[in-house]
């Protein structure tokens, strides 16, 4: 049997967790254990099936064994792999992180035990939207997600996650709609969803229809990738939520939107005459969101606007459709993942052990606790592009594609990127500054928490009971561990960008993909409009 | 092939009607185009099975062309049961602002106006230092050619110094300012214990 042929389990998995999850929903023990073990078990699945692509290729397994183009089908290739088992790493990383929250906090018989479930539906969802090779069931599992998403968005109901909900579910909602009114009408044009036959068929369409078809699904993904003029909503959204769910939503949520503009860029249009607005839009996504940074103060809004810059290197890797391109486009999703939502774990730590997020209000944290300054400023350090670690080997990648690519566009791009990467390590230097350099007493309004001197502090026997414990081992282990694994995709980097290299090579390809799901005697058509920058 | 046109009519007046309740203010009325959008969809799906035919259940004596798509009309099952969840879960929302807020309108970003009505000018990052801020002070000249010291104080640290009688330490062999000499030093330092890390000690 073909280990490749487990696939579905990773989205099976999760869902059977939810499930007993809620069942234990008395049990915040059990449910912790559960949750934890399962996702350890898709963590280990998922793994199994970057190594079986790794070693043996493209792989489809269709559901209940109707065949294509009429069944569903599940892929898995390098690039799902890869991107499935980087963001189970990282949903496991986050779980341990909000246990540890919870634990710390004794929500033993709050609300929030509705945590667990949602949580692994959130997870099931993504998996299914990396392995599916079938546009509606795409849809499905972006619905999943999403829906998994409002639910941790607005949890607890206070007054501000509530109105940063609304926000959230209108945009998701309305950007789903043009999703499956772009599904409709792909089907109204070539009488399938299946993304591999759909892969030869659009090709034979006439260049408006594509076109068409092609805008919109790319502003369907647009919206959900945050790219810049349909990234409006993200930065109001997402510091509201709880620090561990503005954590996952931060690494994933959009990475999967991207995930969808790659697919379609490269298997649905290859070659299509959309790269050069893509670029526009790349160089756009990339300064304004990293202005917008550069103006806030609160960290967790800081950091959303980097998150939306961040956004156009991927785009900017995809829109040069070129190998080394996409490679670097595949390495950067792998390394932003990681990166973003260590950084945001770390800003939950900020929080409790400072008692804002706000840099206006904090300071003396790096007096006050050596490790939370490591943890924030090697993560930092890495999302600004700072030699040797990720952040800068893949800007190095898509600064390289963008020069051999060679026209003005891309120069410019390859300068904005630049650019980015100098404001960013900007705005985390502003960060820095003020909440881990400066005297505490030199913030407005700071914290008594960060004043408090440590004579002051309760003592004896029963001081351990009455207060509530700043920096639990459990979050600061979890978010220590990401940080290690962001220092391992450095350490690693060459590996990792074989891997990407290998994974864009067959994307651009086409036929591994197309061949494994339709059959090897499918003819792969050169893909239409091609010329000039492939 | 014939186009049902009753249909494409009140699709488009779906689309129509969802998108102008979507812009309004009220959370209601957002819904309302919601759903509206989310049918209209379903009709565009349906649409796009062709002309109705017979209901798909195979028999052995109708020729394939006459059943009609039954792929769309999954489509459309899915996508029904999926708006449905999206729609308990928006009224939720709506009831919970109401329950929150007494009102049915979507509320601006605070943090956002905020931020919006900040000026440009930033205190700690913008404005001419008079004084050396570091923890080592060195004496320095000004602009004007004057002695300038961390005691002419500058932003938050001006009303916190002034209204003090200067405290000297000794540090490095000589009597200075007390603010001038580094942490450590300082009387009543608060950063001179080193503060246990984590773990809940």
């Amino acid at each position: 049997m073909n280990i490749a042929s487990l696939a579905p389990l990773a989205v099976v998995l999760p869902i059977l967790g939810a499930a007993l999850t809620f069942l234990l929903i008395r049990h915040s023990r059990a449910q912790r254990a559960v949750s934890i073990a399962v996702l350890s078990l898709t963590l280990a699945l998922e793994c199994l099936l970057l190594a079986s692509a790794w070693n043996s290729g493209t792989a489809a397994v269709t559901i209940g064994g109707w065949l294509p183009p009429w069944g569903i089908v599940m892929v898995v290739d390098q690039f799902s792999s890869l991107m499935l088992v980087v963001s189970s790493a990282i949903s496991l990383a986050v779980l341990v992180y909000a246990t540890g929250q919870g634990m710390a906090d004794g929500d033993h018989d709050a609300p929030v035990s509705i945590f667990h479930p949602t949580y692994l539906i959130l997870v099931a969802g993504v998996s299914n939207a990396f392995l599916s090779g079938d546009l509606f069931n795409l849809y499905v599992g972006f619905e999943i997600l999403l829906t998994a998403s409002y639910v941790l968005m607005t949890l607890g109901g206070t007054g501000p996650r509530i109105r940063a909900g609304v926000t959230y579910v209108v945009v998701s909602v309305v950007s789903s709609v043009l999703f499956l009114i772009a599904i409709a009408m792909v089907y109204g044009a070539t009488g399938t969803v299946n993304m591999a036959d759909l892969a030869i068929k659009l090709g034979e369409l006439d260049q408006g229809t594509r076109t068409l078809l092609h805008v919109m699904l790319l502003v369907a993904f647009g919206i959900k990738a945050a790219v810049f003029p349909l990234s409006f909503w993200l930065p109001d959204s997402y510091p509201t939520a709880p620090a561990p769910v503005t954590a996952v939503f931060a690494g994933l949520l959009t990475k999967v939107g991207v995930y969808a503009m790659v697919r379609t860029e490269t298997l649905l249009f290859p070659g299509d005459t959309l790269n050069t607005p893509l670029m526009v839009v790349a160089l756009l996504t990339m300064v304004v969101g990293i202005l917008g940074a550069l103006a806030q103060s609160d960290i967790k809004r800081l950091l959303s606007f980097t998150l939306v810059s961040h956004i156009g290197y991927m785009v900017f890797g995809l829109a040069m459709s070129s190998a080394v391109g996409l490679a670097a486009a595949v390495f950067y999703v792998a390394h932003h993942i990681t990166i973003q939502t260590s950084l945001f774990l770390v800003t939950g730590l900020i929080e409790r052990r400072g008692g804002s997020s706000s840099v206006d209000r904090l300071g003396g944290l790096a007096k006050l606790s050596p490790m939370l300054a490591l943890l924030f400023f090697i993560p930092a350090m890495n999302l600004a592009g700072i030699p040797p670690f990720s952040g800068f080997l893949g800007k190095v990648g898509l600064i390289q594609a963008g020069i051999e690519l060679g026209t003005p566009l891309a120069y410019a791009l390859v300068i904005g990127g630049v650019v980015t990467s100098l404001l960013t390590l900007l705005a985390v230097a502003r960060v820095w500054n003020r909440a881990f350099w400066r005297r505490p007493t030199d913030a407005e309004h700071p914290d008594p928490v960060l004043l408090a001197t440590p004579s002051a502090r309760i003592s004896g026997p029963g001081a351990k009971l009455n207060t509530v414990t700043l920096l639990p081992r459990t979050m600061v282990g979890s978010t220590a561990g990401l940080v290690v694994l962001g220092v391992a995709l450095t350490v690693f980097a060459g590996p990792l960008f074989g891997l990407s290299d290998r994974a864009a090579r067959d994307m651009l390809d086409r036929a591994p993909y197309i061949q494994s799901v339709l059959g090897s005697d499918v003819q792969i058509p050169a893909p239409a409009g091609a010329g000039g920058t492939r | 092939m014939s186009v049902n046109l009753t249909l494409l009519i009140v699709m488009g007046a779906l689309y129509a009607c969802g998108i102008y309740l979507i812009l309004e203010r009220s959370l209601t009325r957002v819904l309302l185009g919601l759903m509206l959008l989310a049918n209209a969809t379903n009709l565009l799906i349906l649409a796009t099975g062709g002309y109705a035919g017979l209901a798909p259940l195979f028999t052995k004596d109708t020729p394939a062309q006459d059943y009609n798509d039954p792929l769309p009309q999954a489509l459309i099952l899915t996508s029904i049961v999926i708006s449905f969840a999206v729609t308990a879960f928006m009224l939720g929302i709506i009831y919970r602002t109401w329950v929150l807020a007494r009102q049915d309108e979507i509320q601006d970003d605070m943090e956002d106006r905020r931020v919006a009505a900040t000026p440009s000018f930033d205190a700690e990052d913008d404005a001419e230092v008079p004084a050396e801020t570091s923890e080592f002070p060195l004496t320095m000249l000004g602009t004007d050619g004057r002695d300038v010291s961390n005691h002419a104080g500058s932003g938050t640290g001006e009303d916190r110094e002034t209204d003090r009688p200067v405290a000297t330490v000794l540090a490095g062999g000589r009597e200075m300012p007390a603010e001038h000499a580094a942490a450590e030093e300082q009387p009543g330092s608060l950063n001179v214990d080193p503060h246990p890390e984590g773990g809940g000690q």
